[in-house]
């Protein structure tokens, strides 16, 4: 029992990485309806700048909080220089733009920071919490506690704020949005920024366990797509949710489905999205293509 | 007139890419009056308010209060006080009816007196009061199209562009709703240009009426004037008596 129970945290722990890459996905699909392959990469490369500030001597929270700064940035500038002028392109195209930006990413982290694998640091202490038989690592609580400290501040964002209203009336009807006076492409920009920050948090939280390398986030982003299709794709509740519903199923079916192992786990999150395709298209949380007129 | 006019509109063309759907509108329109723009489906009048708040391309003049109207910049244009309203009314269907009338205020900064506004808004359609903390999208026609004029209001507005409000709403419902619109337009002193093609109901409630035909103002005049004259009723506008 306590070590299924220890299964279970450990689950809860990946799966909060996997839940913060789905909801960058899942914030900047509310906004523009865009697919965002180049997630997990713009993460990777927040994380390597995040190394590199550590590198340089700055402080681990401070160099958190600075990568969060620049990740946010760097998804605006991103939104506007990239996105903005496919804006209403036909969904195949904005694919291949953001498979472009995924490959440019990842080239640029290569060429600046090489692809040799580099240590990254934890922000935790390495010990654990013993609780009746049960190791709670501080690492895992840590990344728990972060995780959740992010998501509260977004739902504090998204339901109290006056541009956090305004930021979810351009989700649901950008044209009936710009009638109110709301500056919707500025708005765009602010969602693409949250998205790269949110994401960033993923990428820093996961490169103390796989090791920081140019291509460090091509797994997670498989279990955050996942997450976010389990979830619903326009529910942030739902990537959520299904992150870490994805990384409970990872670590259970990894430690107790003999044939599965942990060669095999990565093969949970594509079984977890074939699934819902199939048999509930809308996601756990998403709405179905219905409403009164 | 046309020297106090408070909005102008003059040889307006507009349209849709390469097709053209105005030709050369102008009329004016005097505060504080309930100006009534008719005609037959594809007449133009969606694209003329489409036109007015910037949401397409235009050439021609389009004065508010004497400054141009910026163009092609809808969020700019409801800054300088026109709040439309639009066909499909626009509303934010996953937010709250309270969620809804507060992004009407978005413009503005005076916190105390949007609160105020909110209170008056429930006042003018007591049904909104009781559902606020529902889903806008999952009230009836009637009361969305409700939400959506409240929604202008809280803009404090000099002008709200009205389009087809009776769109699918029964009779009963569509009188009500014009009711309160001439409320509005007589405590708050709003201007109001409401596009309709229930032009005998609409006749009843507005100073002045335009009548559109393909793009183009086929006769203008005071609204009773307009609903008394038996032949021009029957000849634009359908009207049997």
């Amino acid at each position: 029992m306590a070590d299924f129970i220890q299964q279970l945290v450990e689950g809860l722990g990946a799966g909060a990485i996997y839940a913060s890459l789905a909801l960058a996905l899942v914030l900047i699909y509310r906004f523009t309806g865009i697919v965002n392959f180049a997630q997990g990469e713009m993460a990777m490369f927040a994380t390597f700048i995040a190394w590199q500030l550590v590198q340089a001597g700055v402080p681990f929270w401070l160099a958190l909080g600075a990568t969060l700064a620049i990740a946010f940035g760097g998804g605006m500038l991103i939104e506007r220089v990239v996105i903005r002028p496919v804006e209403g392109a036909p969904e195949l195209a904005l694919v291949i733009v953001t498979l472009g930006l995924f490959i440019l990413v990842n080239a640029a982290a290569g060429w600046i920071w090489s692809f040799l694998i580099k240590d990254f640091p934890s922000p935790f202490p390495g010990g654990a919490l013993d609780a009746g038989g049960v190791h709670l690592s501080y690492s895992t609580l840590g990344v728990l506690g972060v995780v959740a400290v992010v998501m509260g501040l977004l739902y504090i964002l998204f339901r109290y704020t006056k541009i956090g209203l305004a930021m979810r009336a351009v989700a649901s009807n950008p044209a009936s949005a710009r009638l109110l006076g709301i500056r919707v492409s500025g708005v765009l920009a602010l969602g693409w920024g949250l998205a790269a920050l949110v994401g960033a948090v993923s990428g820093v939280l996961v490169a103390p366990v796989l090791f920081l390398e140019p291509t460090m986030m091509g797994g997670v982003l498989i279990y955050a797509f996942a997450a976010a299709t389990l979830g619903g794709f326009d529910s942030p509740v739902g990537a959520v949710v299904g992150g870490l519903v994805v990384g409970i199923a990872e670590t259970l079916a990894g430690a107790y489905v003999g044939v599965i192992g942990s060669d095999l786990k990565i093969g949970v999150p594509l079984a977890v999205i074939i699934g819902v395709l199939l048999f509930r298209p809308q996601g756990l949380f998403g709405r179905a293509a219905v409403e009164r007129a | 007139m046309s020297a106090h006019a408070f909005l102008t509109v003059e040889d307006l063309h507009a349209g849709y890419g390469a097709g053209k759907v105005l030709h050369g509108i102008g009329f004016d329109v005097a505060e504080g009056e309930i100006c009534a723009v008719l005609g037959p489906n594809g007449a133009g009048k969606t694209t003329l308010l489409r036109a007015l708040c910037g949401m397409i391309r235009t050439e021609g003049v389009l004065r508010l209060d004497g400054v141009a109207l910026p163009r092609r910049r809808p969020e700019s244009v409801a800054r300088m006080g026109v709040a439309h309203v639009p066909e499909g009314r626009g509303t934010f269907a996953p937010l709250s009816v309270a969620e809804n009338l507060r992004l009407g205020a978005y413009t503005r900064r005076d916190r105390a007196a949007v609160a105020e506004d909110i209170e008056r808004v429930y006042d003018y359609f007591p049904v909104l009061r009781e559902r606020r903390a529902q889903a806008a999208g999952s009230l009836s026609g009637g009361e969305q199209q409700m939400v959506a004029i409240g929604r202008a209001l809280m803009s404090r507005p000099r002008l709200i562009l009205l389009d087809e409000p009776s769109l699918g709403l029964a009779p009963l419902v569509t009188r009500e709703l014009f009711q309160i619109v001439r409320a509005v337009n007589e405590r708050e002193r709003t201007t109001v240009i409401l596009v309709e093609q229930n032009a005998h109901l609409t006749l009843e409630f507005a100073h002045r009426a335009h009548v559109l035909e393909t793009g183009r103002v086929v006769l203008s005049g005071a609204a009773a004037d307009i609903r008394a004259d038996a032949q021009v009723a029957r000849a634009y506008l359908g009207i049997e008596g």
